[in-house]
């Protein structure tokens, strides 16, 4: 029990590993689509919406292997630069991971920007903000701190997406149980043991939210 | 394209009852869910701290661990403790379990604790008028569950069951590391043969499209029809 300790507690580094970066490029992404999807352009608007559906209506095993396996497959990217990434099954993982919160990210930010207050928006054209200023500066702000109960939701979705990093030989906290698994025969002590791990980080991940949202909730 | 084509020299056949077992998977599993919710909702909402802490228990633990996690725990666990408890009675064979109900099993597990989530605050948003009223036209405890709070229960809660259908239709996908043949573990062996992944992985994709589509389709439906009285 002890002895498979240190072996789970490398493969969470790299389960933490994988969700802060999945996390850090989903935000910008679901940001980005987010202000894609309310822009007036029905064409623009389509885009988002496209991309949101899916990654949404797919699993993200599906998305996992089209990245890890199916890009692998095209010609062009093999001999492109773009193969140093994409050989790689750890990029592969944080692009499939990334692409996935930041559909959902992109939905929650969305319904953020649409429940912003019209008066918000009025108060600070009737002091002359522009509107570049009242974009950045009021709206950015109010939406983030709107969205951050969902949020919380999400990273701990997330988090239990990085599993399927183990799937594609990443040797992550999943992937470390299975070994552990494989090398012991001992199914419970090792999927036991990565369970309360994982409990752990998922009560830490709440644990902070809740702090975050009492601190800087939205309170209207 | 011929590659798609039915019989043998397609994956169309194949790729097809892949789907039809992705959808068997997915209503079984939201069967098992159901009957799990049905004992733990229950509990979470009993005034008794012993119950209320095992419903608590089943619901966060499973939201908060990996899918996978269950998904092996019962696939290479399983086997072990029905062999087990096989061999106390004096068997001492290999037994197997199948890889559908393993499947199934721990799907349903996982969808069983959203939808005890679900059909909680279903309960919880029904108006305490409606348990007042019942109790004083004298109606049984059981009879009124079933004749008053269930059919509003069940009303409140198809939007956020259909959500609930949706995260299990997709959860289906990881059985296919146990070697049942749904669609991805149909197009995982499809890409290994013809040595072309992304066309079969974005032929899986497309399949998990439509019927996320069609069944957004059927539950809104449904949800018009049971929401026509208000």
């Amino acid at each position: 029990m002890i002895s498979i300790f240190p072996s789970l507690l490398n493969g969470t580094a790299i389960t933490l590993k994988l969700l802060i970066s999945s996390m850090f490029f989903g935000l910008l992404i679901g940001l980005f689509f987010a202000i894609l999807r309310i822009n007036n352009n029905p064409l623009i608007n389509k885009f988002a919406y496209g991309y949101s559906y899916f990654f949404r209506g797919t699993p993200l095993l599906v998305q996992l292997y089209l990245i890890y396996y199916g890009l692998a497959n095209i010609e062009f990217l093999r001999n492109s630069f773009l193969w140093v990434v994409i050989r790689e099954p750890y990029w592969c993982a944080i692009i499939a991971f990334s692409l996935n919160t930041g559909a959902y990210t992109s939905e929650i930010l969305r319904s953020a920007f649409q429940t912003i207050k019209e008066g918000y928006i009025e108060a600070a054209q009737s002091l002359g903000v522009s509107k570049k200023i009242t974009f950045y500066k009021i709206q950015i702000p109010i939406a983030i701190k709107q969205s951050l109960p969902a949020y919380g939701n999400e990273i701990i979705l997330m988090l239990k997406g990085t599993s399927l990093a183990s799937v594609i030989t990443i040797m992550d906290l999943m992937g470390e149980a299975r070994k552990v698994n494989v090398l012991t025969f001992k199914p419970f002590e090792a999927f036991i043991t990565a369970g309360i791990i994982y409990l752990f980080l998922t009560f830490i991940i709440h644990n902070i939210v809740k702090y975050l949202e009492k601190k800087y909730g939205f309170q209207t | 394209m011929e590659l798609l084509s039915f019989g043998d020299t397609g994956w169309g056949d194949e790729l097809f009852f892949a789907t039809l077992m992705t959808i068997a998977v997915s209503i079984a599993a939201m069967a098992i869910g159901f009957a799990f919710a049905l004992i733990f909702t229950p509990l979470k909402l009993s005034k008794n701290k012993t119950l209320n802490v095992i419903g608590n228990c089943y619901t966060t633990i499973i939201r908060g661990v990996p899918e996978l996690l269950v998904i092996y725990l019962l696939f290479f666990g399983g086997t072990g403790a029905v062999m087990y408890v096989a061999s106390i009675f004096g068997y001492d064979g290999y037994i197997e379990i199948n890889a559908f109900i393993t499947g199934a099993l721990a799907i349903g597990i996982i969808s069983g604790a959203y939808s005890t989530e679900v059909f909680r605050g279903a309960i919880l948003s029904i108006d305490k008028g409606q348990f007042e009223a019942s109790q004083v036209l004298g109606i049984k405890k059981s009879i009124q569950f079933y004749k008053v709070i269930l059919p509003q229960m069940l009303r409140i809660s198809i939007p956020n069951l259909s959500n609930v259908w949706q995260i299990t239709l997709k959860d289906t996908s990881l059985i296919s590391v146990t070697g049942l043949v749904e669609i991805m573990r149909q197009s995982y062996i499809a890409a290994g043969s013809t040595r072309d992944p992304l066309f079969f992985y974005s032929v899986a994709a497309v399949l998990y499209l439509v019927l996320t589509f069609l069944s957004m389709k059927i539950i809104n439906k449904l949800e018009i029809k049971f929401n026509k009285g208000y």
